[in-house]
Parts: structure tokens; sequence; C-alpha cells
């Protein structure tokens, strides 16, 4: 006997507190703390900041741990508070030519002013489990000594001084904002940009690895990566000067990438661009190099048909709430549309003669 | 919940959100690009409906909210509380009583009122948008009344399965110029969207688009002259009010491929019901 069904409020209470009593895991274990997240998990904390649009740390380790771990439902928590938050305003452009620099690394020179700084990469560990760490046993503090003094200076001015690399041309048009104008075609480079740093690390690098397996190659070097903290200015209305507001952690990275020339004009390297929230490496230099691939039409490159250069597939499927939500939502009833579909299926069988017997059985 | 907004948005966002309908309105079928925010649900789980409903509740709306007709699925459950929590306005399961009413995936089988507004949930708000992927060349179409591509796809399917083969989200017509997306509603819906006499609004979030089809508009259904649209539902009476005019849902009912039909609008099934209507399979 069929019963309507009801109780879909009850269903999803219940559901709602077993979610939090999983979250919680076995209650023998200590609970994690927000700092213990904020400190020890701190590359997801970023990606969540980064992804999520809103630089909070203290938030995002909050939003990783409602979340079970699972970062996209943390960035899913992230951007649904911060659409809610008042807008006081803008700040001023960050100076990352003045960032007090962790990490400085160039693969286009040995050495150059400002120094080679590794910082606290993993770029030469082996990748060995650690089963000290499983004792939990502390680790002894690094060494550590005074920063040198002086500009670390950017790895593409000095091609910009001899004209071997493309002018980046000043422009103090504010930029669009994605978070507040809909999304429209064709899209600036301002406005990609701004898409791809809050786009899904896992997408940027799928795209940018496709570019390095010839799908629109673009032949990219590491000019430059820094990782360091700005200080963010605004200017506040009443005082009627920019003064520091905080600070934040960047990932940069500025890609050479091939060249182009023609009779007329001589051969000159190109650029691509990554700016990321945090320490987030992986995705900043995927950013660098999507951007160069969507530089083809301004740089007079044919289209050769490849994702990473398709502006409108790239934008459209690289926000991943968007994209979870969407995907997911396959999830919820379809009776309707799929009972529609039934009795369309069933028509045209019936009239191809089929389908005969399931008829009969009704 | 006190520390957010009546209806959750900020009033700057609904006035925002209000502009595009306004303007929804006034091109009917045209899709309005909006801003559309994050909200604590999933993209397509009806956050443009939600924001469309967000911006026109006010404290005085009964509010309704169905997901394939039903008051009692779990994501219809999901916004009513949303809403109630948000803006505590009044909730009720009855069409009539509603003055707003959201919905996903159908058009309530009681005919609508002035004054009523229903509110769609839109996943993909572009009719053209699997002839054509790109939304710079959907734009153009809409732009040029370049619409032979859809007359296409429709006789193509004629040609075939003999039918056009489009039971849910069927394109329509508006007003003999913009061809639009009815949200997927069976086509059974269709010959409701025409003139109806309450406001429908159309809100796709993720696509940040809104439309609109004010009160007694002329919608047709795409077809042929030799091959004309036909709306079509399952060929029974429903099991439970014995309703020959709803729509239904088809329900398994044992592992021997038992089934029976039931009206996928649960007031309408309920008021029926009530009235004393009793299908083959009521208790």
């Amino acid at each position: 006997m069929y019963v309507a069904v009801k109780g879909g409020e009850r269903a999803i209470e219940n559901a709602h507190a077993w979610l939090a009593e999983e979250r919680r895991g076995d209650r023998d274990v200590a609970e994690l703390s927000i700092a213990q997240i904020r400190e020890q998990l701190s590359l997801a904390v970023n990606r969540v900041m980064a992804e999520g649009s809103l630089y909070d740390p203290d938030l995002a380790a909050l939003a990783i741990k409602q979340a079970r771990g699972d970062l996209i439902e943390a960035i899913f928590l992230i951007r649904a508070y911060r659409t809610t938050l008042p807008r006081f305003g803008a700040s001023e452009p960050v100076d990352t030519g003045a960032m007090a620099c962790d990490r400085r690394i160039s693969a286009t020179f040995k050495d150059l002013p400002g120094g080679q700084v590794l910082g606290p990469t993993f770029d030469y560990t082996h990748r060995l489990l650690d089963f000290k760490l499983a004792a939990e046993g502390e680790t002894p503090a690094a060494p550590s000594r005074v920063a040198e003094p002086g500009d670390v200076p950017h790895v593409t001015e000095f091609l910009n001084r001899e004209g071997l690399i493309e002018e980046a041309v000043h422009d103090d048009t504010p930029p669009p904002d994605l978070t507040r104008e809909p999304l429209e075609m064709p899209a600036d480079r301002a406005l990609r940009l701004q898409a791809l740093t809050r786009s899904d690390e896992g997408f940027a690098l799928g795209l940018a690895y496709s570019t390095q397996r010839g799908y629109a190659r673009n032949h990219a070097f590491v000019g430059e990566l820094r990782i360091g903290t700005v200080p963010v200015e605004m200017e506040i209305p009443e005082l009627g000067f920019a003064i520091d507001i905080g600070e934040v952690t960047l990932t940069e990275c500025e890609t050479v990438n091939q060249f182009k020339g023609s009779k007329t004009e001589p051969p000159q390297f190109t650029r691509g661009y990554g700016l990321v929230f945090g320490q987030t490496e992986r995705k900043a230099i995927s950013m660098a190099l999507v951007d160069r691939a969507l530089r083809w039409e301004e740089l007079g490159e044919d289209f050769v048909g490849a994702p990473a250069q398709d502006a409108e597939f790239v934008l459209y499927h690289a926000d991943n709430i968007q994209a979870t939500g969407f995907l997911e939502h396959i999830k919820l009833p379809h009776y309707v549309d799929f009972q529609s579909e039934l009795e369309l299926v069933r028509k045209l069988r019936r009239e191809a003669g089929a389908d005969q017997v399931q008829e009969a059985a009704e | 919940m006190t520390d957010y907004n009546f209806a959750y948005l900020d009033e700057q966002t609904k006035r925002m959100i209000r502009r595009a309908i306004l303007k929804g309105l006034a091109i009917p079928g045209y899709q309005v690009p909006f801003a559309s925010r994050e909200m604590p649900m999933p993209y397509g789980w009806g956050t443009g409906g939600v924001q469309v409903s967000a911006a026109v509740l006010t404290p005085e709306d009964t509010f309704k909210v169905i997901d394939q007709g039903a008051d009692d699925t779990t994501n219809a459950v999901s916004i009513r509380s949303f809403f109630e929590r948000t803006a505590q306005v009044a909730t009720t399961t009855a069409t009539a009583e509603a003055t707003v009413i959201q919905t996903r995936h159908r058009i309530p089988e009681a005919a609508l009122t002035e004054g009523q507004i229903l509110v769609y949930q839109v996943p993909i708000p572009e009719p053209l948008r699997f002839l054509e992927p790109r939304e710079s060349e959907t734009r153009k179409m809409h732009e040029l009344e370049e619409y032979g591509l859809m007359h296409v796809k429709l006789y193509e399917d004629i040609a075939r399965h003999g039918h056009i083969a489009t039971s849910y989200a069927y394109p329509v017509k508006v007003e003999a110029r913009y061809v639009m997306d009815p949200s997927p509603i069976p086509k059974f819906d269709n010959p409701k969207l025409g003139h109806m006499a309450a406001i429908q609004l159309f809100g796709a979030g993720r696509e940040q688009r809104i439309y609109a089809l004010p009160p007694y508009t002329q919608v047709v259904s795409l077809d042929f002259e030799d091959h004309p649209f036909e709306a079509s539902k399952a060929d029974h009476p429903c099991g439970m009010c014995g309703a020959n005019d709803s729509y239904l849902d088809e329900v398994i009912i044992d592992d021997a491929g038992g089934r029976m039909f039931v009206c996928s609008d649960t007031d309408h099934c309920e008021a029926r019901q009530a009235q004393g209507h009793r299908g083959k399979d009521a208790a």
C-alpha cells in the first residue's frame, strides 16, 4: 500500500544530528581546536581562503572543522558567509615588489638581486612517511638569521629593461568585480585573473598541465615565484590618506613564455601571471599558465581548439562551488521529469512494436 | 538568526534583484543577467529561486514551496524552513492561500490568481544551450531572433522518432518574440504558462539569469502545423483521489513490478481526498 511520503522535516533533522556526531568522531579522541587546524593544517587553510575569496585563517579553520576536512565544502561555507558581509570599500592595490618574502625563487636566472630563497618548501623533501610524526615528537626549531636588507625586485623587470619581454602596461582602471556583477563574455584579463585566483585548484592544475602536454603549449619558464606578506592599505575618507589595515600572505608567480615576433617586430618573451592568497604555489603556477593560454587572441596566436584557450569553457567551469552544486543536485528528486521521459519512451516503444510484455504486466 | 537581514539578503542586493525582475517583466522571456549571490545552499538546489523569493517576499506574505509538486520533498522542506528562519513569514501548503509559491519542476494544478507570484527554480535558463554551448553565440541568436536551430532539432526528432522527443523543459515562444526555457516542468504543464493570472518569475542562480512572464502573457509551445504540441501524462486516474486531469507520479509498490499512479501535486490530491474523492488505491 502506498503511503504518501511524509516526514521529510524529521528525516532532515535526524540526518543533521547524525552528521554532527560523525564529524566529532570517536569521543575518546581529543577534539581538534580551531588553532590546531590553523597552525598545523595551514596549507588547507590557505586553499580555503584562496578559493573562498576571504582572507581569515580562523574562519577558514572553523570551516574545515565543520566540513569534516572536505575542503570544497569548507570553501562553500566561507563563500556563503562572505556574501553576508558588508563592503566598506576597496584597498589600494598591494605592492608585491615590497613583499617580505619567505620564499623567492627564479628558474630563469641562477642568481639575481634579492637572491634565491627556498623558504619552507616540500620541493626537495624525500616523500618518505615520517613515522616520528606518528609518535607525536616535538619538532626542533629551524635555524634562523636576520633577513638580508634590500629590495627584492621582480625578475621580469630585468628582462623588461632590455625590452626582452612584453611591457606590462600600467592600467589604473578599476577591475570588474565578479562577486558583484554577473560574469559576461568576453571577459577582460583582469576579470579572467579574478576568476582564476578563486578557481578550483584541481581544475586549474589540470588545465595548466594540458598546456604543457601540447594543448596550446606556451613554453612557460617560472621567471619568479614569491611567497610572503604584503601590507594592505586603505584610504579612509575621514583621514584623506591611506593607512595600513593589516597584512596578507600572497603567492605570486610570473612566467616567462614563448616569444613572438614578426618581420616588423623583434621577438619578445610574453607573460603569464598568477596571484593567490596564502602559500598556494601549485595554484599560482597553474594560474599563470592558464592566464597565458587565455591570452592567445591579444597576442595574435591561433586558436587551436585547446580547452585552456577557451575563455568560456575555462571561466564557466572553474568555480568548484558552482560545479559541485550543480553536479550534486542530480541527487535531488527528478520524479516529474523522469515520469515524462518514461511516458515518452513507452509511447515510442509501443509504436515500434516493443514493450508488449511490460504493458501486459501492468 | 537575528544577525541576518529580513529574508537573508541585504537590501542593496534585493534592490539589484528587483531591478532585474522589473526588467524581465518589461521584456517577457528575455534573460536578464544579474549578479547572483552565493547562498547558504548549493548552486543547483534552487539558489536562483531563493534569491527571487527573497527579493519579492514581504512580512505579510504567505509562502509555499514545492519540489516535484510536493510540499514535503526534502529540498522543499529545506527551503521553506530557510525562509521561516530568515523572514519569519507564514507558510502554507495550500496553493490558494499562498501569495508567493516557489516551485521546482511543476506548476500547481489549481489555477493561480491575480496577486499570486510563482517563482521557478531554473537550472539551465538558456533554451538553446544544448544546441550551442557558447553563451556569446546564444545571446546573439536571441538578439537576431535566430531560432532556426531549435526548429531543426524538433524536426530531426520527428524524423527519427515520429514525435518531438522533448518531454520536459519543452521550449516556448513568448509574445511571438523570445524562445524561453520554462524550466524542467513536464510538458503537461506548458499550457498553464500562457495567460496565467499570476506573475511568473524564473531565477537561475548559478547561471546568473532572471526572466519573467507578466500576467496574461501569450506563451506558445513550439510545434509544427502537422505535428501540433500535445500535453501528455500517464494515461491513468490518480490512485488516491481519482483525478483524471492531474499530472501523475508513478510509484513502484512491490518488487513484482506492481505500481500505482498518484498526483504529483500533493496539495491538490489531499484537497480532493478531503472533499471525498477516492481513487482505487485509497485506503
